[in-house]
């Protein structure tokens, strides 16, 4: 056994197409296109397509699959800029109360509430971190962690918005229907946005920001402003994710700003691997069906979705996303040591 | 403008804990100048930089920059007034291509102001500023990650990334160390021609035959203190720069004297 792994060794090649850079395009023939966009198309369409083919407990899944995945990319934008944070609920949240308390109080129907929530959430989240934004690692991620906890009990105390009762019968969204489409459409464009972003040189200068902070201070960059234009971005996606759910249940309660919001789009990322946004979005639409396929095993269920977690993070640490890349674009050979 | 200096600093202070880094150091630097800066090592040039640079806050005294306070602002913000350097470690971002380590002050609004903005014309200025630099155009070198890059290279990148913002001040903190004879060769021409195109450089460094070649003027600092300023040739002259530099008494060994000669 071990003298015929001496002999052969694996050796890996690129798959690739005849010409590959970031500036030049050669597209040669059908098999390339099909290379090319093939993993973008496929899940695209699947995607498109699953709400009709459902039953409509599985629906709802998806929408939620959908929310988590827009939280996890929102988590995965600000990870890019090396802002670690563990407060997914407090833009979740901000987003859900903002549509909530505009529609109740002011009678806004979601059309109007949903957009608001989104822009005004950013904004809010943004000046909330703003004084914060020069901490770094564990210290913004322990400040991020505390912020959607503190508001969930001043609301519980003080009674505002409802208080522990929350707000109920809230206007519906259209239709079950467009609920998915909306919660689908919004995580595929936040999806492909964001992909393209991180490609683009807003992208690269939020991501060298990461890597070396001083250096991008020299070049001249103000990169507490870029900082807390990123909070801006991942803070109205999140709200986005929590106007749409407010609408959804048609209830406002102080769920919104419970720790799973912040907890599961992390492991969502870690799962399907951060960087990339595209791992972030592969990790929550495994692991949120996962965790409802399990619901039949009652009692069981967290302990066996932790051990499949934990599983996955020591068996993948890249992150499952990387792990699919590495297969498609190249593949492994044994030779023949000589 | 003309007379006026361009950066005046101040009795800058700057102290760590018990060790004196930066005592009372003026200095002025015109428009055109190319000021030396030397001394031993743990004098206290790099400190100075970086109070200038805004990375570490001085304990007082003043940094003017055309005739503007900027003492203690931010890093970007001083870069942004005109203010560029490199670094002696090059912080660099290792795992891009050479190219794109330059997009990051290019995306600047000091560089969109001075240069272009429009979509691709930063890929073409960078190549074009690393073209300068030796970075061939036509050669792979320029699109190669920087990480794979020998340290010479590095050094370059680091200046055209200094560079990149178009400065009116230019602080190269020991740009020449690590480098080849002959990058050293092709470096300093670039830096006077800059020099004449009206850019005012200083210039940390330990290499004094190459410095001596470009400087107008050095200053000398030892134990954070400046202890002398003025043309190359006078200042070596100095006996306390001498003992500063040897860390001997010259009378007591007349021979060491003769070998710096």
């Amino acid at each position: 056994m071990i003298k015929e792994e001496s002999r052969y060794r694996r050796k890996r090649l690129d798959r690739g197409i005849k010409a590959r850079a970031d500036t030049i395009f050669v597209i040669a023939s059908w098999k390339d296109l099909t290379y090319l966009f093939l993993p973008r198309a496929v899940p695209v369409i699947a995607l498109l397509i699953l709400p009709l083919v459902l039953p409509a407990y599985w629906g709802k899944v998806l929408v939620f699959a959908c929310v988590y995945g827009l939280l996890a990319l929102s988590w995965d934008f600000l990870g890019s800029c090396g802002l670690f944070s563990l407060g997914q609920a407090l833009f979740f949240g901000m987003g859900a109360y903002l549509a909530g308390t505009l529609n109740h109080y002011f009678h806004v129907p979601p059309i109007l509430t949903i957009p608001v929530a989104t822009v005004g959430g950013g904004i809010l989240c943004a000046a909330l971190l703003a004084p914060v934004v020069r901490l770094k690692g564990v210290y913004f991620a322990m400040i991020t962690l505390m912020l959607p906890l503190l508001l969930r009990k001043v609301i519980d105390t003080t009674g505002v918005f409802g208080g522990t009762h929350g707000l109920p019968s809230l206007s519906p969204l259209p239709g079950e229907t467009v609920a998915v489409y909306l919660a689908i459409i919004g995580f595929l464009t936040c999806l492909f946005i964001f992909r393209s972003v991180g490609n683009s040189d807003y992208g690269l200068v939020l991501r060298a920001i990461k890597d070396d902070d001083r250096a991008v201070m020299s070049g001249a960059i103000n990169i507490y402003w870029r900082k807390i234009q990123a909070i801006f971005i991942s803070g109205a996606v999140g709200a986005f994710a929590g106007a749409l759910m407010t609408h959804h249940f048609q209830f406002l309660g102080m769920s919104a700003f419970a720790l799973d919001y912040s907890i599961l789009p992390v492991a969502a990322a870690a799962f399907g691997g951060p960087g990339t946004f595209a791992g972030a979005a592969l990790g929550s639409m495994i692991l949120v069906p996962l965790s409802e396929s399990l619901r039949a095993l009652g009692g069981l269920r967290v302990a066996i979705y932790c051990a499949i977690l934990i599983v996955s993070i020591i068996a993948l640490p890249e992150g499952i996303f990387h792990y699919m890349a590495r297969k498609y674009h190249q593949f492994e050979k044994l030779v023949e040591v000589k | 403008m003309a007379g006026e200096p361009l950066l005046r600093v101040q009795e800058l202070k700057k102290r760590f804990g018990g060790v004196l880094a930066v005592f009372d150091v003026s200095f002025e630097l015109k428009r055109g100048d190319f000021l030396g800066i030397i001394g031993p090592n743990g004098s206290g040039k790099t400190t100075l930089v970086n109070c200038i640079t805004g990375f570490v806050k001085p304990d007082s005294g003043r940094v003017l920059f055309g005739g503007r306070n900027i003492t203690g602002k931010m890093p970007y913000t001083i870069a942004s007034l005109g203010i560029s350097r490199t670094f002696q470690m090059v912080r660099l971002f290792y795992n891009l291509p050479a190219y794109k380590n330059l997009i990051i002050p290019l995306c600047s609004s000091r560089a969109k102001k001075l240069g272009g903005s429009h979509y691709g014309e930063k890929d073409d200025a960078a190549i074009d500023l690393l073209d300068d630099m030796g970075f061939e155009r036509d050669s792979l070198v320029p699109y190669k990650t920087a990480g794979s890059l020998p340290h010479g290279y590095l050094k370059r990148l680091d200046l055209a990334r200094a560079m990149a913002l178009r400065p009116d001040v230019l602080i190269l903190d020991e740009l020449f160390s690590g480098m080849s004879m002959s990058e050293v060769a092709s470096t300093l021409p670039l830096l006077e021609k800059y020099n004449e195109e009206g850019l005012s450089i200083v210039m940390i460094e330990h290499r004094l035959k190459e410095l001596f070649r470009v400087v107008n003027r050095v200053l000398v600092l030892n134990y954070g203190r400046k202890i002398a300023e003025g043309p190359p040739k006078e200042v070596m002259k100095l006996d306390e720069v001498k003992k500063a530099y040897l860390g001997i008494d010259l009378e007591v060994f007349p021979s060491a004297a003769a070998v710096k000669e």
